[in-house]
């Protein structure tokens, strides 16, 4: 029996979600809607009586002041011609039914189980004008709904609704045994059927270790059969994945480079290279006796000591394939399934202090025909701009750096990197925090969400097998309230000493979280029966491997159990101990005492053949582009200022809370008017001392069409310079504040595989991850700024029919600095007339790959080179400058150049600039304006500081001229105006860049 | 001298405890964060303190509205004792003690009927739904303080420079005759204005669409303080989004956050009442 309830809002009260679809509707699809109105629908399956239904709705869902209550009827009104209806499909995430139940039980005093799902919400929206279902169609699917996740209605509106997405699963039996003795073709054919993705060298391999006696006779013992079960392939498979065991990163690499001549065999990148280079800096450390550098690579997050109480954790993951799909659903399961990092490494539980997120779209005016699936990238930005602001906000973390990059070539797939610092205590009760013990004996405990399909074989799965009735599962919703629940009690049972450690629940769900603890420990059983699920008959294989999101793995001491339990059932966080830790070389799970899968430890973790892969380096023919004698640079710095990947960020950044917790000091955006964007973030750590950090991050794709080496080392210096800017400070082996230095790396490539047909320039694409894999090493170990994580993710490329639109290699540094007092940091914007304003650094004819030539058409040869001996003694002397008060603004010079970094420096109410540029016969004015060298700034100082300013930096500076009151930028050669501009009209340009 | 304790209430999704925590410690009084459920569950008793608070944050994720599930518990679900947790909060504020609700904290605050509560009913009088540019936004703002206020936690206060940050702020009245009650009462004691004080309407100055450009509400007698914008985020000159340049212009200037004034001015009421013995005893 279903009752239903609609709460629309009265007459008179402006309906501002209604104008708004009307709004977009009007503007992006050229539909006219007329007025709309929204209501929203709860669906209860709950037994209840009339008076009960009343009861709720009154008192628990009406807003007595807005609201009117629609009980088994809905709202109609023949003032609206048509009518969309949004509804979920079944499994799909619905928070708010969730917290309608909670809100029924404390209304009605009932008890009721409200751990699983009964009652359903759906919007409706009602539409004035007379619609033709074509139009309904595009207002329900490329505004209001995602068809992966959503159940559309639209048309003549009847008065009832009957959708009800209850999932319903037929049971069916519980495990399979599948023959694995099979011919070559046979085993690819059975990696493709059950969706394993492992090629035919990997099925070989999971083919010996069955036939292999030692198997037979360990299995013969355990009454098992000798063929492998249906669980025990999707463990292999899930843990052998690329996602978890980065196969191309490990790979033998052949690398040719045709340019130099050389040859040379690299056994793994992440070994040679991003591992090498923190063990080279970790070795010099401890040389000099210093030991910030706690934990890298081996757990969920890198660790760093701030003092001797606390210390930092720190990740940035991507999610890139479900944000293609479904951009929202995609982005907030990013963001909240990387804040479980930090809070599941080690222990546990560390306290979040930021969020950070940097996006690559295609251009929101992209007007391509959309191939079949691709969504439009204007879309995808807003869909994951809203799953980040969800994300971060409701779950109260500070969202306080990022970036977005628009290129076409991101258009298939957009790159959706999120990275959360957090910071623990070093101790719980005594122990490390950042340490994983495991012994035998402890127990599997899970917390947190309940399991259903959610994300079984992730983004693989298609949309055809999506039904009416089947739950969703290739596209998953997070729950940040669930989140949230689990956090904060995680965080509480840590410092109370009740875990051992934790881990969090992502991509293989407890088949990976379990599996990877066990290897500490030797084993483990895991008894399935006892996973809470959503919904009832879930196949045991299906328990193991759901990625269902919000839930942790933890650890715990038999004795501890009790304490556990009580505290997660006042915190009203579901808690379910799942097995045991042991140390019998085996992952043994089974359900109800029927064993599923029994799979030797090493094997499952060390047993994945090794893979060959070839890189070969053609060297590019380009060449610089031939300029107009006379470029009209007013108009070129004005399409600069309004161009995508300069222009304002404000209306994004705004929607991300960035300062909750009351810790933000340089947020990013500053000054009198709230407009000057900054180049790292500053936190305080806490509220009694002016401990801090500075968090920047460095990605510049479009140079790696040039060189990729340079684009790597370009981007590792950009995320330096951002923090040197705001007044951070290069690490110094000798220091003994642990002055830390915290950086994770995000490859994020185009498939790179070699295939003659399918990849034939794979080889090509190799070379250049492989020279952005030099150039973080040779930064790293130059700088002795170490790697403590990261993440690469190998095959971003869309594909339709014949049709491939792949990403260009790109590389993100996310960089993390301690800053000893937060106060000293400096900002972006002139502080005061008649302040000198300088160039710091040297500008060289680098205009290769430069925003200029975007504007232009040309991309160009002289692509911007990082000069490490220069640069190193450049920040070196800022750093002297910052000691001695000397710099009043700082701002580091990238995109589009010394022109818009002055311009942007000038965001501040009430000032101008005048500034002469030198005539060098080297250096065109062109070069000077817009060449995007590497390693400089602009900055200003204060008249009585002239001479201490010019005395520290000798050659290093330029005079460039002065902060003026006339608001004006001007800008001028030896003998002519070059730019004078209004600062008014380049802000409106700027402010409005992406309002396209 | 007395001991002041503020209760900092947490759970659910609410996340602005611990810089309210802070302010409180900054102002010189003990703070104790509680997680709601400890209430419920008749571990913590709020009557031992003076000052009851409902930071900011989601709480379950403003689902079904801003502030309404947790509302609607504090309203319905039975404590240990057998009370609801709003009959005690009644109590708590019968015995002259003080309430500071805060975003999240103000729309729990308003759906509980506690504020206004014109006619003393605890029924819902007004509204705090969503912005009229259907966005969250964090932004600062400019504020206005009602000179005719009675609320002790706004003493001395003018204009005030505040974070707001929020996607449901925009507040309305059930009707005009509340309206002109809340105005004639002066319990609409925050405005949004501009940086000259002049009370605005204008979008960003009123950033939510706010009906009296009303950022703040008290009851009639001034012991509970509702508001969207958020004093807590303002604890330190270094909150403030052109600290380096205000820094420039007076190099003397103080290291504490105006927002710090709120907290340090409800502690010293407190404070002074207790020397003038008319506080009852906690």
């Amino acid at each position: 029996m279903k009752n239903q309830i609609e709460i629309v809002l009265k007459d008179g009260i402006r309906d501002v979600e209604a104008e708004k679809v009307a709004s977009e509707a009007k503007n992006f699809l050229k539909i006219d809607t007329g007025e709309m109105k929204t209501g929203k629908i709860y669906n209860i399956t709950y037994d209840l009586n009339k008076k009960e239904v009343i009861e709720f709705a009154e008192k628990g869902l009406k807003d007595e002041v807005i609201n009117e209550v629609y009980i088994n009827e809905l709202y109609k009104n023949s003032k609206f011609k048509s009518f969309i209806l949004v509804a979920k499909f079944p499994g799909v995430t619905d928070d708010e039914g969730f917290s309608a139940q909670k809100t029924l039980i404390d209304i009605l005093g009932k008890k009721l189980d409200t751990s699983t799902q009964h009652i359903y919400t759906d919007k409706i929206y009602y539409i004035e004008n007379k619609l033709p279902k074509e139009d309904l169609k595009l207002i329900a699917e490329k505004l209001l709904g995602n068809k992966l996740i959503h159940h559309l209605e639209y048309g003549k509106f009847t008065g009832s609704i009957d959708y009800v997405p209850e999932v319903k699963i037929d049971s069916s039996e519980r495990v399979k045994i599948i023959d694995i003795n099979l011919s070559d073709e046979e085993l690819q054919q059975l990696s493709k059927s059950m969706l394993l993705s492992l090629n035919l060298e990997e099925m070989r391999a999971i083919k010996y270790y069955y036939l292999d006696q030692k198997t037979q006779k360990k299995r013969q013992q355990a009454t098992l059969s000798l063929q492998p079960t249906d669980c025990e392939l999707e463990v292999i498979a899930q843990t052998w994945s690329e996602h978890c065991k980065h196969k191309e990163f490990a790979a033998t690499i052949k690398y040719v480079n045709h340019e130099t001549g050389e040859i040379e065999e690299i056994d793994s990148l992440f070994k040679t290279y991003i591992k090498r280079s923190t063990e080279i800096i970790q070795k010099r450390l401890q040389k000099a006796g210093n030991n910030w550098l706690l934990k890298v690579f081996n757990d969920n997050a890198g660790v760093v000591k701030i003092d001797d109480n606390s210390v930092f954790v720190w990740k940035v993951e991507t999610h890139n394939s479900p944000s293609t799909i479904d951009p929202y659903g995609g982005a907030i399961t990013g963001i909240l399934g990387n804040n479980r990092d930090p809070l599941g490494t080690g222990i546990g539980g560390g306290k979040l202090l930021f969020n950070t997120n940097v996006l690559c779209f295609g251009p929101p005016d992209y007007d391509k025909p959309l191939l079949a699936g691709q969504l439009h990238p204007k879309r995808i930005f807003e869909g994951v701009r809203h799953g980040i602001e969800d994300g971060g906000n409701k779950s109260g973390i500070p969202t306080v750096n990022g970036s977005i990059i628009f290129d076409e070539r991101y258009s298939g797939k957009p790159l959706v990197y999120c990275g959360t610092g957090g910071v623990m205590p070093t101790k719980y009760a005594g122990v490390n925090s950042w340490e994983k013990n495991i012994s035998a004996g402890d127990l599997i405990v899970m917390a947190g969400g309940r399991v259903g399909k959610d994300g079984i074989h992730g983004a693989t799965f298609s949309s055809a097998e999506i039904d009416e009735n089947s739950p969703q599962s290739a596209v998953q919703i997070g729950s940040p309230i669930t989140q949230k629940l689990l956090s904060d009690f995680l965080q509480e049972a840590a410092r109370k000493g009740l875990i051992k450690c934790s881990t969090d629940n992502g991509a293989g769900g407890l088949s990976s979280s379990v599996g990877e603890l066990a290897t500490i420990c030797g084993g483990a059983v895991v008894n399935l029966e006892k996973v809470p699920l959503k919904y009832p008959n879930l196949k045991p294989w299906e328990i193991f491997i759901s990625e269902s999101q919000e839930r942790m793995t933890l650890v715990v001491q038999q004795k501890k159990l009790a304490e556990l339990k009580k505290l997660a059932a006042a915190r009203e966080v579901e808690l379910s101990n799942i097995g045991i830790f042991t140390n019998h070389g085996f992952l043994n799970v089974k359900y109800e005492n029927e064993t599923i899968a029994f799979l030797n430890m090493h094997f499952l973790h060390e047993g994945v053949p090794k893979k060959y892969m070839e890189a070969e380096w053609e060297p590019l023919n380009l060449c610089e582009p031939k300029l107009e004698p006379k470029l009209n640079y007013n108009l070129i710095l004005e399409k600069l200022m309004g161009s995508l990947n300069i222009c304002s960020r404000e209306n994004v950044i705004r929607q991300y809370d960035h300062e909750v917790k009351g810790k933000t000091v340089v947020k990013p955006l500053m000054g009198d008017d709230g407009k000057a964007p900054q180049d790292a973030a500053v936190m305080r750590l806490n509220f009694d001392s002016n401990q801090g950090i500075a968090i920047s991050n460095g990605i510049i794709p479009r140079y790696g069409d040039i060189d990729a080496y340079h684009m790597s080392a370009g981007a590792f210096d950009e995320a330096i310079r951002q923090i040197i800017s705001v007044g951070g400070k290069l690490p110094d082996l000798n220091d003994r504040n642990n002055r830390f230095w915290t950086v994770n790396d995000n490859f994020c490539v185009p498939d790179s595989y070699y295939d003659p047909q399918k990849n034939p320039d794979g080889k090509q694409k190799l070379a250049k991850l492989v020279q952005m894999n030099k150039a973080l090493f040779d930064m790293a170990t130059f700088y002795n700024i170490p790697m403590t994580s990261g993440k690469d993710s190998m095959k971003n490329d869309f594909k339709a029919g014949d049709v491939k639109i792949s990403i260009p290699p790109t590389i993100l540094y996310s960089m993390v600095a301690k800053i000893e007092d937060v106060r000293t940091t400096t900002t972006s914007n002139f502080k005061q007339q008649g302040d000198l304003i300088y160039q710091v650094g040297k500008t060289y004819n680098e205009l290769g790959g430069s925003e200029f030539y975007k504007l232009i058409g040309e991309l160009g040869k002289n692509v911007p080179k990082v000069r490490m001996v220069e640069a190193k003694r450049l920040y070196e002397i800022m750093m002297q400058a910052n000691e001695k008060n000397l710099l009043e603004s700082a701002h580091d010079i990238s995109d589009g150049g010394l022109a818009v970094a002055l311009v942007e420096s000038a965001f501040t109410n009430g000032v101008g600039i005048a500034i002469s540029l030198p005539d060098y016969s080297e250096l065109s004015y062109t070069a000077q304006l817009f060449s995007e060298s590497h390693s400089r700034f602009v900055v200003s100082v204060k008249p009585e500081n002239r001479e201490k300013f010019e005395q520290l930096f000798q050659t290093n500076c330029h005079y460039l001229g002065k902060v003026t009151s006339n608001e004006q930028v001007k800008i001028t050669g030896k003998k002519k105006i070059l730019i004078d501009l209004p600062i008014c009209k380049l802000k409106k340009t700027w402010d409005e860049g992406l309002n396209r | 001298m007395k001991v002041v304790k503020a209760i900092i209430i947490t759970g659910f999704g609410i996340n602005c405890e611990e810089e309210m925590a802070a302010a409180y410690k900054l102002a010189g009084a003990e703070a104790n964060i509680v997680h709601l459920n400890e209430i419920f569950a008749g571990n913590v008793n709020i009557h031992e303190y003076d000052i009851l608070n409902f930071p900011g944050g989601f709480s379950y994720g403003d689902d079904l509205g801003s502030g309404k599930v947790l509302a609607n518990k504090m309203k319905y679900r039975k404590l240990r004792n057998g009370r609801t947790f709003l009959s005690e909060i009644n109590s708590f504020v019968n015995s002259n003690k003080f309430i500071l609700g805060i975003c999240n904290g103000f729309q729990f605050l308003v759906k509980m009927g506690l504020l206004p509560n014109i006619y003393e009913k605890n029924q819902q009088e007004v509204t705090l739904t969503r912005n009229n540019s259907a966005k969250f936004e964090d932004r600062w703002v400019y504020l206005k303080a009602n000179p005719k206020s009675k609320t002790p936690f706004l003493k001395g206060i003018d204009t005030i420079f505040l974070p707001v940050r929020h996607g449901e702020g925009k507040l309305i009245t059930k009707n005009g005759k509340l309206r002109t009650a809340i105005k004639q009462k002066n319990l609409n004691c925050l405005s949004y204005c501009d940086e000259q004080g002049n009370i605005s309407s204008q979008y960003p100055e009123n950033p939510n669409g706010s009906e009296m450009d009303c950022a703040g509400l008290t009851d009639k007698t001034g012991n509970i303080l509702g508001m969207m914008p958020h004093p807590e985020a303002f604890l330190s000159l270094y909150n403030h989004p052109d600290w380096h340049r205000l820094k420039r212009m007076n190099s003397n200037i103080s290291e504490e956050g105006d927002g710090l004034e709120l907290f340090k001015n409800i502690v010293q009421h407190i404070k002074k009442e207790e020397l003038n013995g008319s506080t009852k005893v906690s």
